[in-house]
């Protein structure tokens, strides 16, 4: 009985652990907001870009 | 005791291969959701880009857009400026939802939010105005 009562223990211990670790990914976070920002804002002027086209017109 | 040890051994297994996938993971941002709200807000940036310009329009630091000066915009936009900020802030709130949503973690909303302010600032032309601490400031 004691036994499985410290199993039980770590084993609340360690599922602590495994949600702390589901963290906020800050970098990918970063990442994934200057894409959306650089094609809203439309920054990178590379060849594909649709509003070049329209503006030449 | 060994039978424990066992255990041990495959729980700690199990916390580190949780770990290590979440730390490599990249946010997808590409799902039907997201891309119709880009491209929305990407199709409204022609009629904000100006009044960005002027100082009528600034970025928020909770990563929206406000009205900071009528007087610097032309009388005929005026009457149609909140109708245009209150659009693009809706855009934007969605966008949040839906990147946290998309990635199965709503909670990560706000944290999004704030990534994505302090990354519109980083990326506003010069000229433009953000609200810091003490209030706006031209960049």
């Amino acid at each position: 009985m004691k036994r499985v009562l410290g199993f039980l223990g770590v084993a609340g211990v360690l599922s602590a652990c495994v949600t702390i670790n589901i963290y906020f990914p800050a970098a990918a976070a970063e990442k994934a907001a200057d894409k959306i920002i650089d094609e809203v804002w439309q920054l990178q002027n590379d060849a594909k870009e649709p509003a070049a086209d329209t503006q030449k017109k | 005791m060994q039978k424990m040890m066992m255990h041990l051994l495959v729980l700690v297994a199990m916390m580190l291969s949780a770990s290590g996938s979440y730390a490599a993971a990249d946010l997808e941002v590409n799902t039907p959701a997201i891309s119709a709200i880009k491209n929305s807000m990407q199709a409204r940036h022609a009629q904000l880009a100006p009044h960005y310009a002027s100082g009528a329009v600034g970025l928020t630091e909770d990563g929206l857009i406000a009205v900071r000066d009528v007087n610097a915009m032309p009388l005929k936009d005026r009457t149609g400026i909140n109708a245009l900020v209150g659009a693009e802030n809706s855009d934007r709130n969605a966008l949040y939802k839906e990147i946290a949503a998309g990635n199965g973690h709503p909670e990560w909303r706000g944290e999004i939010q704030s990534t994505f302010a302090g990354r519109w600032i980083d990326k506003a032309h010069v000229g433009w105005f953000y609200q810091g601490a003490g209030g706006w400031v031209k960049k």
